[in-house]
């Protein structure tokens, strides 16, 4: 499977990015070959809605699992439209969060903040 | 690094008083100015050298190329911002950069470039101060804050305590100053318009999950607001760190360029009770 | 432009210098007159008259609706969008309306036709009276991308209206406030006496000049001390229309939402003067 982990830089031992859509770079680790490849992260220029298509791209490079610290509710329509399931990041390296998350210790990501244009009825 | 950032809702409250202040007395090695539209932090930090400059492109607006054009009218018929006029020039105030322009022409003469939105500017010395300026006429300044709190946060990476100057109101300016921040502190003004941006800022920082502390400024101007606003802390248990009053001394300080606790005066010694308040909660 | 020249808006760099304080009481002062609250995203203006007899009316954008039956999948809209309004997954189009700009441009180049558009309320308009003064109000809802839409139904009727009109504009320099001046015949700049307002009052000269509206300066809150702000007036050769002086009375009552003109004589005639001193600036 394809896990997208959002980072700074391309490496496994840099800290997992503190937020989804504006992370400079995506890494799409595949579990089966122990492969990295780095994305760059278009989203970063958007004046607006850069989770929504940080999630586009998620989804398009086919990946299942997404570990993020932090996720707006835009982003995670797509996400889960697409049937990408959200997992929460530790505070900890990307190459500490993949083993986490392959010893089943990661937990989902349920605290799903409002977009920056968030409605007060909410 | 701790962020600290300095909210008001209401313009005019005196954030950026109490922001110059806080970075005084904490002798903060990292503080920012994210009100964009009308940045004022600067003229009270006693920064002497020059900033590096850099600039800040906003969404790309449309350049019609009047040799290609063949007048045919489809942008301006199509364009819903009025910004072409009947020259075929486009107004770049208007311009909202969303390129129906240039999807329609059949000519080819429509072309999204690049447009300075704005100006980001960053102090480095022994400390760091990040601030920007944005162009008038320009749309939502959402994504220059972040980009203010990025700069001081790449550059200032030993700093323990950053003093951040948020934006005012209660859009997604101030939604991208609270992203990411440990604590707000939110000035309050007594009067019934500043009580109405106060609850309204206090509840989008929630939804952030970012403790709030709140303090009133110029409080003797009304004294039953400033009680009213007292009242509502103490119901949703809100820590209030205190109340400054009217000073004619620290109009004087600011004039001078200087912040009210370089100088004797009430106000000063009220910022600076708040001040302790303040940095017991966000260490806590 | 209005034919009679009789629109006059009032505006400052920043929030918090008394625009609302002005406008509010020039408008009382002025007897039968028009007052309009264009600071959609915070209006304060309902606060002080309490109007009656309110009409409201809905302001509403095109956002673009999808139909799945007809949606190939091709993404044309997808890769399009500037604003990343849209998304595709799970073989659906999503559409987000609090990021869409409502251009128009997606539904255009569709070539399944497969979007239409539906209407989204992104706030309102209300119009009622206060003794003899109009009081039109606008209000963004709390999220929404941009009031322009709001503040021009604001001002689409005021050639008809034969009144004094004053137009309390937004803060900052942004594309609202441009929106709102855009009619006004005369420009009266609010400032403070501080460093502050000296600084927001030159950005705010600049843009006025920018739109070749002619206009005077009113210093508020002046105390006895140095005026920066009147010194940049009288550098520039910019006619001071009046001098309010800091006093805890009005300030008391405006903190309570309370017309001054209205309760107090004396400041009843303060401003009938400030008002006889604008009239003749701009030729009335």
């Amino acid at each position: 499977m394809i896990i997208a982990i959002p980072t700074e830089d391309k490496s496994l031992d840099k800290k997992v990015y503190p937020s989804f859509g504006r992370a400079p770079f995506f890494l799409l680790y595949n579990t089966d070959t122990e492969e990295s490849q780095y994305l760059d992260n278009s989203a970063v220029l958007s004046q607006g809605g850069a989770g929504i298509r940080a999630a586009q791209v998620i989804a398009d490079n086919r990946a299942t699992v997404l570990i993020t610290p932090r996720c707006g509710e835009n982003a995670e329509k797509v996400l889960t439209g697409a049937q990408v399931l959200i997992y929460k990041a530790i505070d900890a390296s990307i190459k500490e969060n993949i083993d986490a998350f392959s010893n089943e210790k990661l937990t989902l990501l349920t605290d799903i903040h409002p977009g920056f244009h968030g409605n007060e009825q909410k | 690094m701790k962020q600290l950032l300095i909210l008001s809702g209401k313009g005019g409250t005196g954030k950026t008083t109490v922001a110059s202040a806080f970075i005084n007395l904490a002798k903060a090695k990292a503080s920012a100015d994210c009100d964009v539209d009308a940045p004022n932090l600067h003229l009270v930090l006693s920064m002497h050298d020059e900033p590096i400059l850099s600039d800040y492109y906003g969404l790309p607006k449309a350049v019609i190329n009047k040799e290609k054009c063949v007048s045919c009218g489809l942008c301006r018929q199509h364009c819903r911002f009025d910004a072409i006029d009947e020259d075929f020039k486009v107004d770049t105030f208007a311009c909202e950069g969303c390129s129906v322009c240039e999807a329609i022409c059949p000519a080819g003469a429509v072309e999204m470039k690049d447009a300075v939105a704005g100006e980001l500017m960053l102090y480095k010395n022994d400390r760091v101060f990040s601030t920007a300026q944005l162009k008038m006429g320009s749309g939502t300044s959402g994504m220059l804050v972040t980009e203010v709190k990025k700069q001081m946060k790449d550059h200032a990476v030993c700093a323990e305590l950053a003093v951040i100057d948020g934006s005012p109101g209660i859009g997604c300016p101030v939604i991208a100053s609270i992203s990411g921040v440990d604590m707000v502190l939110l000035v309050a003004e007594p009067s019934v318009s500043g009580i109405s941006d106060m609850e309204r800022i206090i509840k989008t920082a929630q939804k952030f999950l970012t403790p709030v502390a709140i303090c009133v400024n110029k409080y003797d101007t009304n004294l039953e607001n400033t009680d009213k606003i007292e009242q509502f802390c103490n119901e949703h248990k809100l820590p209030f760190v205190g109340k400054i009053p009217y000073d004619k001394e620290a109009v004087k300080a600011i004039n001078s360029g200087k912040s009210i606790v370089q100088v004797p005066c009430r106000a000063g010694e009220a910022v600076r009770d708040i001040y302790e308040k303040t940095l017991k909660i966000l260490n806590k | 432009m209005s034919k009679n020249k009789n629109t006059i808006a009032i505006l400052s760099g920043k929030g918090g210098t008394g625009k609302t304080l002005i406008s509010v009481n020039l408008a009382v002062a002025a007897g039968k007159s028009v007052y309009i609250d264009c600071d959609v995203e915070e209006p304060n203006g309902h606060l002080f008259f309490k109007p009656e007899n309110i009409k409201e009316e809905e302001i509403k954008i095109k956002i673009p609706v999808v139909d799945a039956k007809k949606c190939s999948g091709c993404r044309t809209c997808v890769d399009f969008c500037k604003f990343n309004a849209l998304a595709y997954a799970a073989d659906s189009l999503i559409v987000f309306d609090d990021v869409c700009h409502s251009c128009g441009g997606c539904v255009l180049l569709c070539e399944q036709k497969a979007l239409s558009e539906r209407e989204k309320i992104i706030g309102r308009v209300q119009r009622g009276i206060s003794q003899n003064v109009k009081v039109y109000t606008g209000i963004l809802n709390t999220g929404e991308a941009s009031g322009v839409p709001i503040i021009q139904n604001l001002l689409k009727d005021i050639t008809n209206e034969e009144e004094l009109i004053f137009i309390d504009c937004p803060p900052g320099s942004a594309c609202i406030v441009m929106e709102s001046i855009k009619d006004a015949d005369y420009c009266i700049l609010v400032a403070e006496p501080t460093l502050f307002g000296v600084h927001n009052l030159q950005m705010v000269y600049e843009l006025v000049n920018l739109f070749n509206k002619p206009c005077g300066v009113v210093l508020n809150k002046c105390l006895d001390a140095e005026n920066p702000s009147e010194e940049f007036c009288i550098q520039n050769n910019i006619e001071i229309l009046g001098r309010i002086p800091f006093e805890n009375e009005l300030g008391m009552l405006n903190s309570n939402a309370e017309i001054a003109a209205r309760q107090s004589e004396k400041y009843g005639d303060m401003f009938s003067s400030l008002l006889e001193q604008v009239k003749k600036e701009v030729g009335l």
